[in-house]
């Protein structure tokens, strides 16, 4: 199938994710997962139907970035959410107390519940609990902040700043939220928190740890220091995010949030939930090489830990939501990686990076793109990598571009490959 | 002053590549110098603040930016091109 991949042997060694399983994917008394609510914002839409639409349009969400002193940046675009109006959703004591990022979260949520149609009373959220993914956490009140007692030389700040900017603030919100008292906390591994988080979640119901986990995560990074921290590493494009396309110069940030319920199958089959897609499988690997250059070999260990914990072949896997981050180095590798994980069938499968048009969501970027690999599952369409426009020989595979295509996919992938080397792979298929 | 400007670069280049300034000639690469991709962002960063200047460079296209970065002849010339211009 792969003639290239490592023996089966080397290949679960080196991956977390692959426990001890019999060949059969839903052996050894081990739970099968399915995702029974999503909810998302992000510069496409504020809720999932929106952006799915955007998704099969192709539409960008990239416009002129609009928040304080953008004009002494040299990066200017983003895929920005403008129209935010927290008082839409919030009273004005949340709003003192949820940055940004916990209230993209709240919203994600709160869709996701209401159309999982689940209330946590008693047990059952004794036995639910939620792990989100976010890089930045409330990067905005320590924007806000540190401009206070720097630059305008403040000496007092709101007494809710700590507990506004902690990186766990929207899951213990989230937790609170919906009365979710089972396994809660956050993962920050950069570009990869969503999928570990994800990933995470899944195996808590899959042992039996918990019976429904909400998942996903969110990133708020669009302010000035934000901005200006990702300007430092030169990788920012200043024009599109073009991601597989020979032209391709940089990255595009977003900001948003997705998230998700992952529920127990039986618990979702015997109150009669309607299911969105099965997880089947999660793997993570370390490159344990450089901090920012990613590895193909670390990527694709991930890969293929991913199908193997899935019980997958390769040839069963239809398309491949990519980290397609749109910078040189990425998606020359994840294409390298993807080759030579698949062998043949890579010419076959189609892959693309929905980052050209949510951007970036950085730690929150799996929750979003997560939504195409659902779509495509459930709804037999493929999400476009838009504003392709010259083929790369290093990145000579079917990238679906420009224009969302109808086809049926029985198994999936969503790849994410942090900074730091950290990668993480989920496996959906269609139930 | 030109003189001055190009010993300032090669200094500031030695330090990132841990080499002592006269072992750095013009027609020295980056790779030469064994500065990696992050290494030149560095590099980039240190002259900025140097020479208080602002260099067009992206990681993603280096060949295609306005700042020559194949040798440290061009990189000097740059430089010295980009400091001129604020003095104008």
């Amino acid at each position: 199938m792969s003639p290239k991949k490592t023996g089966k042997k080397t290949a679960r060694e080196q991956s977390v994710g692959a426990g001890d399983r019999s060949a059969s994917p839903h052996g050894d008394g081990l739970r099968r997962v399915v995702i029974t609510g999503a909810g998302t914002i992000n510069a496409l839409g504020h809720d999932v139907e929106t952006t799915l639409a955007a998704f099969r349009e192709g539409r960008s969400g990239i416009t002129a970035l609009n928040f304080r002193d953008v004009d002494r940046l040299s990066i200017q675009i983003g895929a920005q959410i403008h129209d935010w109006r927290p008082e839409d959703y919030f009273n004005r004591q949340q709003i003192l107390l949820y940055d940004k990022f916990t209230q993209f979260t709240l919203l994600a949520a709160k869709q996701a519940v209401a159309q999982s149609g689940l209330a946590f009373h008693g047990a059952l959220g004794l036995r639910s609990g939620v792990i989100l993914g976010t890089a930045g956490g409330g990067l905005n009140t320590w924007d806000d902040n540190y401009r206070a007692v720097y630059e305008e030389g403040k000496n007092r700040v709101h007494p809710f700043v700590v507990p506004k900017l902690m990186n766990n603030a929207a899951a213990s919100h989230t937790s609170m939220e919906f009365g979710l008292r089972g396994p809660s906390f956050t993962v920050a591994t950069a570009c990869a928190s969503s999928n570990h988080a994800m990933g995470l979640a899944f195996q808590m119901v899959r042992s039996g740890a918990a019976q429904v986990m909400l998942t996903g995560g969110s990133e708020a990074m669009l302010c000035f220091g934000g901005v200006k921290a990702w300007e430092g590493l030169r990788v920012m494009s200043k024009d599109a995010c073009r991601p597989f396309s020979a032209n391709r110069n940089g990255m595009v940030q977003g900001e948003g949030a997705g998230v998700f319920v992952f529920e127990d199958y039986d618990h979702a089959r015997a109150r009669g939930a309607e299911i969105l897609a099965e997880v089947v499988g999660f793997a993570m690997s370390s490159d344990a090489q450089d901090i920012v250059m990613p590895s193909a070999q670390g990527a694709e260990r991930a890969i293929t830990g991913a199908l193997r914990d899935a019980g997958l072949n390769p040839d069963q896997i239809g398309y491949i939501n990519a980290h397609g981050t749109g910078t040189a180095a990425n998606d020359k590798t994840e294409c390298a990686a993807v080759a030579h994980a698949f062998g043949h069938h890579a010419d076959r499968l189609m892959i693309s990076s929905t980052k050209s048009m949510h951007g970036h969501l950085i730690g929150g970027t799996g929750a979003v793109e997560l939504l195409a690999c659902i779509m495509a599952l459930r709804d037999g369409i493929i999400a476009p990598t838009i504003g392709y426009q010259e083929p790369d020989p290093e990145c000579a595979l079917d990238v679906v571009p420009n224009e969302a295509r109808e086809a049926k996919v029985d198994a999936v992938l969503s790849n994410a490959f942090a900074f730091g080397g950290l990668n993480a792979v989920i496996a959906l298929r269609s139930i | 002053m030109t003189g001055t400007i190009k010993s300032r670069i090669k200094s500031i280049i030695a330090e990132q590549a841990m080499l002592e300034p006269d072992q750095i000639s013009d027609d020295s690469t980056p790779e030469d110098l064994g500065i990696d991709s992050l290494g030149l962002v560095e590099s980039i960063f240190a002259l900025e603040e140097e020479f208080d200047i602002s260099i067009p460079f992206n990681a993603n296209e280096p060949d295609k930016s306005d700042f020559d970065i194949s040798n440290m002849g061009t990189i000097i010339a740059a430089v010295q091109r980009l400091v001129a211009q604020k003095a104008a």
